[in-house]
């Protein structure tokens, strides 16, 4: 079992202090972060490590901190302290080896544009503010939707689609950031298994291209199909390690509290002593 | 259409196009991002910033009057800071009690002081008076091209002109931030685009588009101009392109109908006097988007709330 300490108190200061050593190969690495909305912080003193060419899951009970864990890691919430680091360097000199799916429902998808508009945002870091659009983009956006299976929905208004191909689409445009971490929030939440089966084929191919892959994850049933590594957050960090040794009922129960139902962990239990 | 035309309904069917369209632009974006409102409060919040600067400085210029728009803006922020924190009251709240009372106050002191020397009374600061701007110098369409004539033009014509170019040109230039960080903020956020000050410059933009309207509609009726033409043309087509262009249309034509309409419309029914021209570009506006409610392709989707989550 890998339980972490806690964290020293120096973070609690709101200063950044240097940093335990970061693996300059990590794709995602973290240092004392916290983020807080209000006055109850959403993360605490997190520290974190992602390994390269693996899947990864962030796991924890609702209100847990996990989206917030990954937006604060992109810098699209701001981060009362700690630092981030990917691939050894903050996120403003790393943006290009990112990929980032939110949460299908954070949008509008009434919004008037069609399916490949929404792909080609995922070249943007390429064309820039006013670039033009080459035809070789638009044929590597097309490529992209074939990839998650959507290849003949490239002119459909998004309003028009399941919220599995939603999240397909979603999934289409991190691939067109071409990158080399790619961070998901919630990339199963209320799909269909055939579309739980598209994406986790296009993941795992990532990961054999040695692409690194970090997603928040609910369905613990999953995990241990899914994943290499797993980390357990409860607005603290609870455990972190490879799906064998850390994701175990002991670490469970400290992230969930009551609130695992106990059939879950008899579950859990169960395909643990496979 | 000769002489008479050019006189007195070229300039103000031109101030009326190019106030609709400027609001139009921008409103296009507030609307899809669930912020149509905010044109209503920057217009209420503006007047009493545009009153004050006109007492101080004498003249209806522009510089004075979007200084004046610009400072009633910040002191609106303030207060509404202000009473959030001090009160512990929701935002919403604290908004609807900044910008009715800040408007209160504007439409007081002008009713309070003496601006008998131009036109700004009570009426056109809620209305607009376009009908008043006239082109007193035109003797024909032949003033199209001569210079004494051409440099007599009303000052808010090129005033609004501009404005409108200016913004036409933002909403070219920044239109790729603008449309993912409408449709994705978060993923904006995560390619490095400034969604927090696009957000804030947008909105700005919204201010100067409804203090140069000023002029032409008024502070109230400035609403329909960024609420009605982009809201109808979402129920047009499905592509935020054609959306746009269709917006700057029903912009138009709502600016010439309902001049028109004001015009002539009364006496087409036996009435006597011409009506408010910037009201009924306003109502025209609005028919045009009862229309589209109820003859455009594209309603179906619209109403389909989004998805809010935790």
């Amino acid at each position: 079992m890998t339980k972490l300490q806690q964290p020293a108190m120096a973070a609690e200061d709101g200063r950044a202090t240097r940093p335990a050593a970061v693996p300059a190969e990590a794709p995602l690495a973290v240092r004392g972060l916290t983020v807080s909305y209000g006055e109850k912080p959403a993360v605490f003193s997190v520290d974190a490590t992602f390994p390269a060419r693996a899947m990864s899951a962030i796991i924890g009970p609702n209100g847990a901190g996990k989206s917030t864990l990954l937006k604060a890691s992109l810098g699209v919430i701001p981060r009362l302290s700690g630092e981030v680091f990917i691939f050894g360097q903050p996120i403003t000199k790393a943006r290009n080896r990112i990929a980032y799916v939110p949460q299908r429902a954070s949008v509008d998808w009434d919004f008037p544009t069609t399916v490949i508009d929404v792909v080609q945002m995922g070249l943007y870091r390429k064309v820039g503010l006013l670039g033009r659009l080459s035809g070789q983009m638009t044929i590597r956006a097309l490529d992209c939707l074939g990839r998650v299976g959507m290849a003949d929905f490239a002119h459909r208004q998004i309003g028009q689609l399941s919220g599995g191909q939603q999240q397909r689409v979603f999934l289409a445009r991190a691939l067109a950031q071409d990158a080399d971490l790619y961070l998901l929030d919630e990339p199963f939440a209320g799909v269909d298994a055939a579309t739980e089966r598209a994406i986790i084929d296009v993941l795992k191919l990532l990961k054999s291209e040695g692409k690194a892959v970090v997603a928040v994850h609910h369905d613990l049933s999953t995990v241990r199909d899914y994943f290499d590594h797993v980390f357990l957050i409860n607005v603290r960090p609870i455990a972190e390690g490879p799906v064998s040794s850390a994701f175990t009922t002991a670490n469970l129960q400290a992230a969930y509290g009551g609130r695992l139902a106990a059939t879950h962990l008899d579950e859990l239990a169960m395909v643990e002593g496979r | 259409m000769g002489a008479e035309f050019v006189q007195f309904s070229l300039t103000p069917i031109l101030i009326g196009i190019f106030s609709a369209i400027a609001c139009a632009l921008p409103g296009n974006f507030l609307i899809l991002r669930r912020q149509a409102l905010i044109g209503d409060a920057i217009s209420h919040v503006v007047l009493p910033g545009i009153i004050v600067a006109f007492l101080i400085t004498g003249v209806t210029a522009a510089i004075p009057m979007l200084l004046g728009a610009a400072g009633a803006a910040i002191v609106a922020v303030i207060l509404i800071e202000a009473i959030k924190r001090l009160g512990n009251i929701e935002p919403g709240a604290a908004m609807g009690v900044v910008f009715t009372a800040m408007f209160a106050l504007g439409v007081l002191i002008l009713e309070q002081t003496d601006t008998s020397r131009v036109h700004l009374d009570v009426e056109h600061a809620l209305m607009g008076n376009l009908e008043s701007l006239i082109w007193f110098q035109a003797e024909g369409w032949h003033s199209l091209v001569d210079p004494v004539a051409l440099a007599k033009l009303p000052d808010e014509l090129i005033r609004i002109a501009v404005v409108c170019a200016f913004i036409a040109g933002l909403t070219l230039v920044f239109w790729r931030w603008l449309k993912i960080a409408t449709f994705d903020e978060g993923f904006a956020q995560a390619l490095g685009i400034p969604a927090a000050a696009l957000g804030f410059g947008l909105v700005v933009t919204a201010a100067v588009a409804a203090v140069a309207a000023f002029d032409a509609v008024g502070s109230i009726i400035v609403i329909a101009m960024f609420v009605c033409p982009p809201a109808a043309a979402r129920l047009m087509t499905n592509r935020l392109e054609h959306q746009i262009w269709w917006s700057v249309f029903l912009a138009t034509l709502s600016a010439v109908l309902g001049y028109v309409l004001a015009g002539y419309g009364p006496l087409w029914f036996g009435g006597q006097n011409a009506v408010s021209a910037a009201g009924m570009i306003a109502a025209v506006s609005g028919v045009i988007l009862g229309l589209a409610c109820l003859y455009g392709p594209h309603r179906s989707r619209e109403g389909v709330g989004r998805q809010d989550i935790a």
